[in-house]
């Protein structure tokens, strides 16, 4: 038993967070929003070039073959630059996806180019019904029913459909089902469709935390200059404790992230339940943070100008993105309240 | 990471189990709140400690199993799993033994530990005053050093001093400096509470029961080898008392999660008039997950800590955490029995309301004791955070 993580993961993050913090910044997001395609390519090869594209595509095929355990911290920096582009969607959902279809024509086609940051696979479920960046991907992953399919994106028409965070561009799907197309059905397609649900709900957690971090130092730092009353407002006891309060939960957002990803990583039969806990539990803590920082912000906190609104709105989308609580809650509480399975003291490791 | 226990914690797991399973009373004692209770609880404490499981984490010398914190923490799962009773000595084992490991001479170890493992001696805190709540540095009650430097002369007092009714031992901060301000010239002293001067008045608590009491100084001289670490710096060792480990010792997880487990099973067990309400089946579910993230937290920050690593404001947010978790779940237990929730366990009609009122109770003060949560948002806000003090 050992809840930390390695010298080296903590080592990487922090090189990633350097590089993300220096590089995705809030001038280079807007330019983005602004921009004709609405993508930064350049950000993509970076990306790339950094090894980030191929962490969880096996070493055979151009990878590093590490795990979503490995990949949970970054995904967390990621959430706290609000970074636009689909790297998670990729490393943590469609790459893992794709293995565990384990179609050698398929994983030959596309895991070495996608560690190589020449393509792009986006993903598809029910539960995430707004395909992010499709029009960026080369293959979508799609649910159909009890089936799951590999469509090249070409065959398919997309609709966009703007989001409330301009950084998120979501599309319609329309397509046709075929047997080409069709990867898994039955048993083995909802076996794989859950795990889908369970990568992205995952990934949605992780970049929670980072939001929420972000938007407590921006308020913070906010807070210690913004005068009123001749003192920073930061001083006052109601604006110090809705900060608290933000603390409180997303200290304790974080473990249940941490094991979710590695119930994910290992297979285990209680991974269901412990990404909605996580997704639940992290989402809840990026929504207060988001609630009580446009707080203290004051009027600034309501305007297009002033940086908080890129990580709150992304922070709202995710609330729902990849399972809304409905379905999270409904997926935790078929653990606890249906079979007896084992809780209470001693039973949180199996 | 590494999210399973190894054969040698299972073992150690089994073990306990074991142990526990031919030992703990069948009865659940009476109330250590009461004068039979209290003894009944001691006699606990005496059991536990032939058994050598009364501290665990303690040294093999002083009668412990020098278990790190991840054996601690399945000691305490097992422990509440069990249903074994509350610990009568939880002051002394949890908080002044550690302080005394860290602080206390040889003599003082000598003197104090044996009968505090065995339960001989039971300790009382005695921090809070009438005038110092949440300002402890506001402390009053004054030891003055007798001219040939032997002993103290305490005068003053303490409240809210809890079992301090049935116990035989306190410890807590004097001011020894009379000129002195603030958090300066405080010192930490172990009184015995059978010395001449000192009067004991009991306080009943929200239950009824003399739970709390309050402590009276009148001329009490004890001698200056009751002091722990310098005079002076008592401030610096009551941080000590305080600190995270001490907190997490005093409320493990595992209490949490067994109260989230009853809690899932009295929603089991009345479903239907539960879920006529339909925030209770989510208040549930919080239950249980906040328990568990309670855990999970506690896994990852006893690792840390068994890895080197130290331990900052979070002491805070736990305090936060736990105590909002355990009113929380009450909370909810009452919404579930409805009408029954508000009669007593004897009441005629009681069945199946179990514990859950006197639950209840207990958690409402638990955002009150150990440094309200508003001051724990203070420190959050201030030293975690980094915000700016007035
Ligand atoms: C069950 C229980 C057991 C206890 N056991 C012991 C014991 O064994 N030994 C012992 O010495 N003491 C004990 N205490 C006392 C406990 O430590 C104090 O109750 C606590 O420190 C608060 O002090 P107070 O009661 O004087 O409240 P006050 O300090 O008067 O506070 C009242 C309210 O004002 C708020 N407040 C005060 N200052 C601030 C501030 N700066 N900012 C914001 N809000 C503020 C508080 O948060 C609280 O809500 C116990 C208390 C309880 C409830």
């Amino acid at each position: 038993m050992d809840f930390t993580f390695t010298e080296d993961q903590l080592l990487f993050q922090e090189s990633v967070r350097d590089f993300l913090v220096n590089e995705v910044t809030a001038e280079r997001i807007r330019a983005r929003w602004d921009s004709e395609s609405g993508r930064d390519q350049a950000l993509w090869q970076q990306l790339a070039e950094l090894g980030l594209t191929g962490m969880t595509v096996p070493e055979e095929c151009g990878g590093l073959g590490l795990s979503s355990v490995d990949f949970i911290l970054l995904a967390q920096e990621c959430g706290y630059v609000a970074l636009p582009e689909p790297l998670l969607e990729n490393v943590l959902v469609a790459v893992p996806t794709l293995i565990d279809i384990a179609d050698a024509g398929l994983n030959a086609q596309w895991l070495p180019k996608i560690a190589a940051g020449e393509a792009r696979v986006a993903v598809g479920v029910d539960a995430n019904p707004f395909v992010e960046d499709a029009d960026a991907a080369d293959l979508l992953l799609l649910q159909y029913g009890e089936e799951l399919h590999a469509v090249p994106t070409t065959e398919t028409s997309l609709t966009r459909n703007p989001s409330v965070d301009p950084s998120r561009r979501l599309f319609r799907v329309d397509w046709q089902p075929s047997s080409v197309s069709c990867v898994a059905s039955g048993e083995s397609a909802a076996g794989l469709i859950e795990m889908m649900v369970n990568r992205g709900a995952l990934a949605a957690a992780a970049q929670a935390l980072g939001l929420a971090q972000r938007m407590i130092d921006l308020a913070v730092a906010y807070t210690s200059e913004r005068q009123q009353f001749g003192q920073p407002i930061g001083s006052f006891q109601a604006v110090k404790h809705h900060m608290a309060d933000i603390a409180v939960r997303l200290d304790y957002a974080r473990a249940p992230v941490y094991r979710a990803a590695w119930s994910v990583a290992h297979g285990l039969d209680t991974a269901s339940r412990d990404v909605s806990h996580a997704k639940l539990v992290a989402c809840e803590a990026a929504d207060l943070a988001a609630q009580h920082t446009i707080q203290v912000h004051g009027a600034m906190g309501y305007t297009w100008e002033v940086d908080l609104h890129i990580f709150m709105k992304k922070a709202w989308a995710l609330n729902s993105a990849w399972g809304d609580a409905g379905l999270h809650k409904q997926r935790v509480g078929d653990a606890i309240f249906g079979d007896a399975r084992s809780i209470g003291a001693g039973g949180t490791f199996p | 990471m590494e999210l399973n226990f190894t054969s040698e914690q299972q073992a150690f797991r089994q073990q306990v189990r074991q142990w526990l399973a031919a030992h703990v009373p069948a009865e659940p004692l009476a109330s250590f709140d009461t004068a039979a209770g209290f003894q009944q609880h001691r006699d606990w404490e005496a059991t536990l400690n032939k058994g050598r499981w009364g501290m665990v984490t303690w040294p093999e010398d002083l009668g412990g199993r020098g278990c790190d914190l991840i054996e601690w923490l399945i000691f305490e799962e097992e422990y509440w799993r069990a249903g074994a009773p509350l610990r009568v000595n939880q002051n002394g084992i949890f908080l002044l033994g550690p302080t005394l490991m860290e602080y206390g001479t040889d003599a003082q170890k000598a003197e104090i530990l044996p009968k505090m493992a065995t339960g001989e001696e039971v300790w009382a805190q005695g921090w809070s005053e009438p005038g110092a709540g949440s300002d402890m540095a506001a402390i009053r009650s004054r030891a003055d050093l007798s001219e040939d430097g032997s002993h103290y002369v305490i005068n003053g007092q303490k409240t809210w001093s809890t079992r301090a009714v049935w116990a035989d031992q306190c410890f807590g901060m004097f001011r020894t400096d009379p000129e002195s301000k603030r958090h300066r010239g405080l010192t930490f002293i172990l009184v015995p509470l059978n010395l001449e001067g000192i009067t004991v008045r009991p306080i009943p608590q929200l239950d009824g029961l003399p739970g709390f009491a309050e402590i009276f100084f009148d001329n009490v001289k004890v001698p200056v080898e009751r002091r722990l670490g310098g005079e002076g710096e008592g401030w610096q060792v009551a941080m000590a008392t305080a600190g995270f480990e001490r907190g997490l010792m005093l409320r493990s997880p595992a209490r949490f999660q067994e109260t989230a487990r009853r809690l899932v099973q009295l929603y089991r067990d009345n479903r239907e008039s539960a879920d006529r309400d339909p925030a209770i089946r989510d208040r549930v579910l919080r239950a249980y997950m906040d328990a568990e993230s309670y855990c999970l937290t506690t896994y990852q920050t006893a690792s840390r800590l068994m890895a080197g690593g130290k331990i900052g404001a979070e002491s805070s947010t736990n305090k936060i955490f736990w105590s909002e978790l355990d009113r929380n779940m009450h909370a909810t237990a009452m919404s579930i029995l409805g009408a029954r929730a508000e009669l007593l366990p004897h009441a005629p009609d009681a069945e199946g309301v179990g514990t859950w009122l006197d639950g209840w109770l207990f958690s409402q003060s638990g955002p009150i004791y150990a440094g309200t949560n508003e001051i724990q948002r203070n420190i959050i806000a201030e030293r975690m955070l980094g915000m700016p003090r007035v």
